[in-house]
């Protein structure tokens, strides 16, 4: 498990019922390494002023986590972590890499509305 | 600019950066019993976090730099520091008796002194291309992605420690791995720049920069530019890690604080800059050796110097209403 102070999605089931049950979710799937790391803390800040989104993590090396590497919208992506973005149950949006608190900020903005 | 003074939250000193240095301040200071505020524009921990293990730091046979920020994390917030991380100093007052810093133009603190500990960033190539294909090719840590690169060409770019040393890691994963760089010699240890250039798997070339990344939805092949001849080459490669040094983090007090020509704050001994009651430390200073070692002991020695500074400021005080009364 993730030593972060978000919620953990463990399986891919899990994941499906959170996606299901909230308009808006982000979640982070990553290790725990330099780049992962401060997008999780980004998401830690973000998650008080952000009240309609719904932060989550997964582990990246987790079986399970292969629901979201086999995404067809990480498809192209060589760097970790996979940040993926869902409204309605839908993806609308997928970055890899680092991301900046406001690169962060800037999807939520344009996809969820603050 | 700052709004009113009298709206803002007062602490007795102000760390602008969470990393070692930083932290280290803010222990000592809260540990004396000041009242402190640390800001961060990025994550708790500095450049440490971007260390996967350390193993030099006397004490702690081995460790993560992640867990080692967590730890200087939890011991600072222990004694009583308050910290605010990934937010931006949008707007300072410095230079008078109290500073004043606004943070994400919404929040106004001020302090009676403030240690600039605010680190480095690591230094992109101000590409357009760099930026658009990062994570799809570009990536400035080999092992967090190198594994996605199993088999296949990739380069990497600069010639230091860490560009010797990632270099020869990608070999693990990597088909090939041909470093470029700009000098006509690497600025390595010599121990890692024999084993770079040893190594059946990499190939050098040196005096050269990249022009461009190629590649639409993934990095396909990097342009190189010799500086030699200024003639232009294509080399097919997937990956491209770069490792081209830090920046110190001195944009916001350019034209405050007195700055060496590589933009580092100057300071003497005591980590004082030419401004009263500010001070530095840690990689945003002007020095040699940049060390988690050294960052704790520029930040130990600060803290002390803001010690001193706000005893002699309240005794000047003290003295003066002394010697109105009498």
């Amino acid at each position: 498990m993730l030593k972060t102070n978000l919620k953990h999605i463990q399986s891919a089931s899990e994941l499906n019922k959170v996606v299901s049950e909230n308009e808006n979710v982000m979640v982070c799937c990553g290790r725990m390494g330099p780049m992962c790391i401060p997008v999780y803390d980004a998401m830690e800040n973000l998650e008080e002023k952000y009240e309609n989104v719904k932060f989550f993590d997964m582990e990246f090396d987790n079986p399970e986590a292969s629901v979201i590497r086999s995404l067809p919208e990480c498809r192209n992506f060589s760097g970790l972590p996979f940040t993926v973005y869902y409204k309605n149950g839908k993806v609308v949006k997928a970055t890899s890499s680092i991301q900046t608190k406001d690169e962060v900020k800037a999807i939520l903005n344009d996809k969820f509305g603050k | 600019m700052i709004n009113s003074v009298n709206k803002m939250k007062k602490y007795d000193t102000i760390i602008i950066g969470a990393g070692p240095a930083g932290l280290t301040s803010g222990i000592y200071l809260a540990r004396a019993k000041q009242s402190v505020l640390i800001i961060d524009q990025g994550t708790v921990g500095g450049q440490m976090i971007m260390t996967h293990k350390i193993a030099n730091y006397p004490g702690v046979i081995d460790i993560s730099g992640y867990e080692l920020a967590n730890n200087m994390k939890a011991q600072a917030k222990e004694f009583g520091c308050k910290i605010i991380s990934g937010s931006k100093i949008t707007g300072m007052d410095i230079s008078g008796g109290i500073k004043s810093i606004e943070v994400d133009g919404e929040d106004n603190y001020s302090s009676d002194a403030v240690i600039i500990a605010a680190g480095g960033e690591p230094r992109s190539l101000g590409l357009e291309s760099e930026k658009r294909l990062k994570g799809k090719g570009i990536s400035y840590c080999a092992t967090c992605d190198g594994d996605f690169f199993q088999d296949q060409d990739i380069v990497v770019v600069g010639g230091g420690n860490s560009a010797l040393e990632e270099a020869v890691s990608l070999t693990k994963y990597a088909r090939s791995v041909t470093i470029i760089h700009q000098f006509d010699h690497f600025q390595g240890f010599p121990h890692a720049i024999k084993e770079a250039a040893e190594h059946p798997k990499i190939k050098i070339i040196l005096e050269s920069v990249v022009e461009e990344f190629n590649g639409d939805e993934n990095l396909n092949s990097v342009i190189i530019k010799n500086l030699k001849d200024g003639s232009l080459k294509e080399i097919n490669a997937s990956g491209a890690f770069i490792f081209i040094g830090y920046v110190p983090r001195t944009g916001p007090f350019k034209g405050i604080i007195a700055l060496n020509q590589k933009d580092e704050i100057i300071t003497d001994i005591e980590m004082r800059t030419n401004i009263s009651g500010v001070f530095a430390a840690g990689d945003v200073i002007s020095k040699r050796y940049r060390q988690v070692t050294t960052a704790v002991s520029d930040g130990t020695i600060a803290a002390l110097s803001v010690l001193d500074f706000l005893n002699s400021k309240k005794q000047k005080i003290e003295y003066s209403l002394a010697s109105e009364v009498s």
